[in-house]
């Protein structure tokens, strides 16, 4: 059993599964918006501002900003493991990691809000 | 043919070099790449490398030949020679202790790890704990891992990680004891790689498979183990 207190959520099993559910749901929503934008050739700003103005889509939108910042968390911080091996410099690199998604999900659900 | 051959000996050389030696294959016969250490040896006496078995079972001389981990006793040169020329290095990740000799410490810690060995705290029987040939083929694919180390130092995650990632090697082992009917510490075994390093580590690439001398598949194994964990905690 190796012990870390910096991983998503501390079980190697918990990370793996979010990994793949937050993978699935930005798939749907990657499959979708390019389903929209094909369907939607002649789109204008009122019919994108629309669409994002609907709770559904705010709830898709949020979801998938939410298991954007789970699945990039999971990955920059396996990466910070794998290739920076002095402590101290890793720490800041996964704190650096951690405020920006924190700052990337306030701003989403800025955007997401406030349009 | 020319041999590339890396060498380093630390009592002498201030860093590691690559020796290209010609060697005449006596008769052009298609011999064994360890057949050909030998013959570099008679040249070079001062050429270190591990044998012992010669015939693919101890596992001692698992190195790296033309970019390809395998043992140099069953890998004939016609599989991996390519323009008459033939490059040996060390197995890849592990500290090198002289020539192509590395340093296993860290792959046997890893084995360590895993416990190999039957737990079961249920009374002895009179003679011996019995298994039906169902059971006992659980256990096919699984323990003819000879640790040679060829899998484990031909992945990545071992390389950046060998004191955390138990690697395809000592995985596979695991497995072999999580398979086990007359095992009984599935539980304690499985709680002990639950961490996001020991299995998860793993990103599927099966560079482990496709080294295996003895054609095992450590990656199916570590699917297995993933799907106990999973069975056990959802």
């Amino acid at each position: 059993m190796v012990t870390s207190i910096t991983s998503f959520g501390r079980s190697g099993l918990y990370d793996w599964m979010i990994q793949r559910v937050t993978a699935v749901v930005l798939l749907a929503y990657t499959i979708f918006m390019i389903g929209y934008l094909l369907m939607n050739p002649d789109l204008d700003y009122n019919q994108w501002s629309g669409l994002f103005e609907g709770t559904a889509m705010r709830i898709f939108t949020l979801l998938t900003i939410l298991s954007l910042a789970a699945h990039a968390w999971i990955g920059m911080w396996s990466i910070s493991t794998d290739y920076i091996k002095p402590t101290g410099i890793r720490f800041l690199f996964q704190s650096a990691c951690g405020l920006l998604t924190f700052i990337y999900v306030v701003w989403g659900v800025q955007i997401l809000w406030g349009a | 043919m020319l041999v590339s051959v890396y060498r380093y000996n630390p009592e002498v050389d201030d860093a590691p070099y690559m020796q290209d030696v010609h060697i005449d294959i006596p008769g052009g016969k298609d011999i064994m790449v360890l057949d050909l250490l030998q013959l570099l040896k008679d040249k070079d006496p001062s050429l270190a490398y591990r044998r012992s078995c010669r015939e693919g079972v101890c596992g001692s001389d698992g190195m790296n030949m033309n970019g390809k981990n395998g043992l140099a006793c069953i890998t004939p040169l016609s599989e991996v020679v390519e323009n008459d020329k033939i490059v040996l290095r060390p197995l890849p990740g592990l500290p090198v202790i002289r020539d192509v000799v590395v340093d296993m410490t860290q792959f046997y810690q890893q084995y360590e790890k895993i416990k190999p060995f039957l737990l079961n705290d249920t009374p002895a029987p009179a003679i011996e704990r019995l298994q039906s040939p169902e059971e006992r083929a659980e256990l096919d694919g699984l323990y003819e891992c000879i640790l040679c180390a060829c899998c484990s130092t031909a992945c990545p995650s071992f390389w950046w990680n060998p004191d955390k990632f138990i690697g395809p090697s000592g995985l596979l082992q695991a497995y072999r004891f999580l398979a086990d009917s007359r095992d009984t510490a599935t539980k304690e075994r499985l709680a002990d790689l639950d961490d996001p390093f020991s299995v998860f580590r793993c990103h599927g690439i099966m560079n482990c498979v496709s080294v295996c001398p003895k054609g095992l598949n450590p990656t199916k194994a570590i699917g297995k183990i993933r799907n106990m964990l999973l069975q056990q905690a959802t």
